[in-house]
């Protein structure tokens, strides 16, 4: 199980007083305190860890925002941002002394601006909530987690979200102009702008992929695009999960950039078919879904290319999609992935490493063998093109033994992954789940050079406590205290 | 997701179900975005996924409800875009249902609330008693301003007066029990349920439905001894009380099928529908549970009965009527039923439009505008809203509630069984513009051109 630091005494001795702060600030609207009220908000998409918090707010401007903050940094009280609670690394995990502020009521787009091609948007916007706002128009936002629907573009920022076309456009970093930030002690940043980069340092590069540790974004200036002409996916099916590996390093290799390149493995294949209906080959081991796009010509050329570098790795079949409802099916089945493993398994953890795809046959062979090793069931389903793995250890919560197995896996997954050159997060975040792997990525020396840019912006540590950084040694405490060098 | 029952909890076969449930939940969040009351209020404790939780940590403690709790569970439309949402397949419909009762059992509601309830389960499911109902709100209408706005019973009774049809129809022809014979050669037998409220909001609806399929060959039996489909106790969490409506109703059409033989159970009130299909479920621990599957298996929405007969229409809509499509939570959500009502409105020939976010609801979901005035007021007024820019001649459902509920604007609601029949050779629905209105508001040649609407 995960350890979380020890309260601040002093501020569970002030619980009543924080109360009425938080209500005198907000005027007694959006302040949770009832702990029945506050049950729903111990956990976030990693249900498994699970802590309730000393009270959440839900500002309604950015202005709220700016004076919970700065009323949390007088009172020493630490805070723990929340969007729409998607995180899969318990990026959103509370503590017992901190106040969640909850993003969610902060949904409005503020400005769509085609001529410039930006919209301005709250951080309680959903990722989805902005394509929908511009796809009338013809314009996309290009970053999409599977957790587009629900998952908001305050929560994307905070982990830098990738997405399946962010293979063609880039990550959230890629696609972002300017941040409204609210530090820790109130003060309200404009970083960035309206347009691609900025005078100075790279402020927006430091923040975003953050996890909230630097301060709460309550605007985003995102940039839109003109969607591509037309758009064809394709699925490949093969006999083994190496194979596939190996097509996606032969296609990637070759200079080819699909819009999207998906792998899925038998079990996810199975779970999504059963939610999407969406004509999946049952009878492969694993399956890639290849998108092109732009005019017919070009999807023709590109799809032709892709089934030849395909043909060389005696694929089951290669289909391709012939409707718009039959592409809309196949990404339906991929994109509610994670959520349909829930009809195979009560629980699963969800890794998130990130590797050269040269290495994606080994790795794949390397995850089937720790799954026969641990007795766990694994299914992989990732953002090939990328080489942005999850593999989903599926185990039952209701069985500590299953879970600390998963726990362990998912571990050797992720040493795995940094060995063979690649990273532990791609998207979710380093969370609170794999926070303690951080030390197998980066040395003591790089560990505290980063602390110290924490340290500038959250001098006392209040913002997102015990996340990303491991916690210190023997004190189950994090900040400052532990920090012999901090400011 | 992990749960925390004790293995007596789990002897109990209520929460053997719910635990199941609770499990199969992954708690991925996604289920928050279509939600309309997370949509509206943005906090988790008014989201799918946070009422779960809160429903899990009510059963695990087996404490009774506490006021919170029951406060968010009731502002639970039941719409069920959770379901169609979710991509584990939770069963949110059960385990709401089932917490409603356990609310009901252990939660002592204020007296105003608990006798609100009392009287809506006591009179709504009796057309005799509903009809002496609407008429003395017609009286009451005089006194409306005469109650406060501030309290929530100022809101709710202010809000049943509101929802009361203005003039009250007389006794319905399906108010009793009867056989409505098939025209020429009869190609099926089916039950209607003639249910309870609708007959008397909306007795046309029945007339349209029994009109269209006698006309197309179909024997309809108003079956004795089947009243109210039992959804409107079952939502309050009268358990006892739901499953009596739904034990006479099983038992009624179990004799018309011993009687004449039965190819289905229709129901032209989706909320209805959605309980018929569940009867299996309801009624599974009780003698009569092999009875009550079959007949959740009868169970039809008139618009897939009328895709199974192949219905056609005989007349063309008048030129220039534009309706607009509202889909019902318990049709598209409850039921699954997307594609039938649509596609037999469009085979009519009419030009039909839908609003931009079809899957959220307009606040109706049975006695919820009563009981949650605020939020059914917030929802419809955002319904309306993605109505209002395509300018139809009609709202058109197959719902009455929601036809309520939409109702009192410019644009008069229908169901779609009524304008079905229109074209079909029924009477002209005379809720609609006349014809000479809608040329003179839309002439032909704007039609192609206004930027606004989504032609479907």
């Amino acid at each position: 199980m995960i350890t979380l630091p020890k309260p601040k005494p002093d501020v569970l001795a002030r619980r009543d007083a924080v109360h009425e702060g938080l209500r005198a600030i907000m005027q007694d609207r959006g302040v949770i305190t009832d702990p029945a009220r506050l049950k729903p908000y111990e956990t976030d998409g990693l249900s498994a860890y699970r802590q309730m918090p000393l009270a959440v707010v839900l500002p309604e401007t950015t202005e709220q925002v700016a004076a919970v903050l700065r009323f949390c940094h007088q009172n020493g009280v630490r805070v723990v941002p929340r969007g729409a609670g998607t995180s899969l690394a318990g990026g959103a995990l509370p503590l017992e002394d901190a106040v969640v502020i909850g993003m969610m009521r902060m949904n409005r787009i503020v400005e769509v601006n085609y001529r410039d091609r930006y919209a301005v948007v709250q951080a309680g916007v959903t990722n989805l909530g902005i394509t929908k706002a511009v796809e009338a128009d013809g314009f996309f936002y290009a970053p999409d987690p599977s957790s587009q629907l629900a998952c908001m573009i305050g929560g994307n920022i905070g982990m830098n979200s990738g997405g399946a076309h962010c293979l063609k456009y880039g990550v959230t970093a890629n696609n972002v102009l300017g941040i409204k930030l609210v530090t820790i002690e109130g003060e309200i940043l404009e970083l960035g702008g309206t347009h691609l980069d900025t005078a100075g340092y790279d402020w927006l590069g430091i923040v975003i992929g953050s996890e909230g540790q630097l301060g709460i974004a309550t605007e985003i200036t995102v940039r839109i695009l003109r969607a591509p002409e037309g758009t064809r996916a394709m699925l490949a099916a093969f006999d083994g999960n190496e194979v596939a590996g190996a097509c996606v390093d032969a296609i990637i290799s070759s200079g080819i950039i699909p819009v999207a390149l998906e792998f899925m493995d038998r079990p996810a294949i199975h779970a999504c078919e059963a939610f999407a209906h969406a004509g999946y080959p049952l009878d492969a081991e694993a399956m890639l879904i290849i998108e092109v796009e732009g005019s017919v010509a070009e999807q023709d050329w590109l799809l032709g290319q892709i089934k030849e570098i395909c043909a060389r790795f005696n694929p089951i079949s290669l289909k391709v999609s012939q409707s718009a409802e039959e592409s809309a099916a196949i990404w339906k089945g991929r994109k509610g992935a994670f959520g349909a493993v829930g009809r195979i398994s009560p629980d699963y953890l969800c890794m998130d490493g990130t590797i050269p795809t040269s290495t994606l046959p080994l790795v794949l062979r390397r995850i089937g063998e720790m799954s026969a090793q641990y007795g766990l069931q694994v299914a992989n389903i990732f953002h090939a093109g990328d080489g942005n793995l999850h593999p989903l250890i599926m185990f039952d919560a209701n069985d500590p033994t299953s879970m600390h197995k998963a726990e362990a896996f998912g571990a050797d997954v992720l040493r795995l992954c940094v060995e063979v050159g690649g990273c532990l997060t791609g998207e979710h975040g380093v969370g609170v789940e794999k926070r303690d792997l951080m030390s197998v990525q980066f040395t003591e020396i790089e560990l505290e050079a980063q602390r110290r840019v924490k340290s500038a912006f959250d001098p006392e540590w209040l913002l997102n406590t015990a996340k990303v950084f491991p916690l210190q040694a023997g004190t189950a405490s994090a900040g400052p205290d532990a920090l012999p060098h901090a400011a | 997701m992990q749960t925390n029952f004790t293995l007596d909890q789990l002897a109990d076969p209520n929460i053997a179900v719910a635990d199941k449930i609770l499990r199969s939940c992954v708690h991925c969040g996604f289920c928050t975005a279509t939600c309309p009351t997370f949509v509206t209020v943005g906090d988790e404790d008014d989201s799918p996924r946070g009422r779960i939780y809160l429903i899990k940590d009510m059963l695990e403690t087996g404490a009774p409800a506490s006021t919170p709790v029951a406060f968010h569970l009731d502002r639970c439309l039941s719409c069920l875009a959770c379901m169609t949402t979710c991509p584990s397949g939770v069963d949110y419909m059960h385990l709401i249902d089932y917490a409603r009762v356990r609310v009901e059992e252990t939660y002592e509601r204020p007296a105003h609330d608990r006798a609100l309830r009392a009287v809506l389960a006591a009179v709504l499911p009796y057309p005799a008693r509903m009809r002496a109902a609407l008429r003395a709100a017609s009286l009451g209408r005089s006194v409306r301003g005469m109650i406060g706005t501030r309290g929530m019973l100022g809101q709710r009774l202010r809000a049943m007066l509101d929802l009361a049809p203005g003039a009250v129809a007389g006794r319905s022809s399906t108010e009793r029990p009867g056989v409505f014979k098939a025209a020429g050669t009869r190609r099926a037998r089916v039950a209607l349920l003639a249910g309870c409220a609708q007959q008397v909001i909306d007795p046309g609806i029945h007339d349209a439905t029994i009109r269209l399929l006698t006309r197309m060959g179909v024997e309809v039996v108003v079956a004795k001894g089947a009243g109210c489909c039992g959804a409107l106790t079952h939502h309050l969490g009268k358990h006892d009380a739901a499953l009596a409506f739904a034990r006479a109703n099983v038992a009624a059409w179990t004799r018309e099928i011993g009687a004449g033989g039965l190819d289905a159970v229709v129901t032209d009130t989706s909320g209805c529908g959605t309980v018929l299909k569940d009867y299996g479920f309801l009624l599974r621990d009780t003698p009569e549970s092999a009875d009550a599957a079959r007949i959740a298996d009868l169970a039809v929405d008139i618009s897939e009965l009328l895709m199974r007969l192949a219905y056609q229409p005989s007349l063309t809509p008048p030129p220039g009527l534009v309706i607009a499509y509202h889909a019902a939570c318990s049709l598209q959500h409850g039921q699954r039923v997307t594609e039938a009502p649509k596609a037999l409105l469009r085979r009519a020939g009419f030009t039909m439009v839908e609003p931009r976010d079809p899957h959220l609801c307009c606040g109706s979901a049975g006695t919820y505008n009563i009981l949650q005035p605020e939020m059914a007021g917030r929802l419809r007024a955002r319904k309306l809203d993605t109505i209002a820019p395509l300018k139809p001649d009609a709202i058109v459902g197959g719902n009455v509630g929601c036809l309520t509920q939409l109702s009192g604007t410019a644009i008069p609601t229908i169901h779609t069984v009524v304008m079905l029949d229109w074209m079909a050779g029924g009477p002209r629905p005379d809720r609609l513009p006349s014809d000479a209105a809608i040329a003179a508001t839309r002439p032909a040649a704007a039609l192609a051109q206004d930027p606004e609407a989504t032609w479907s």
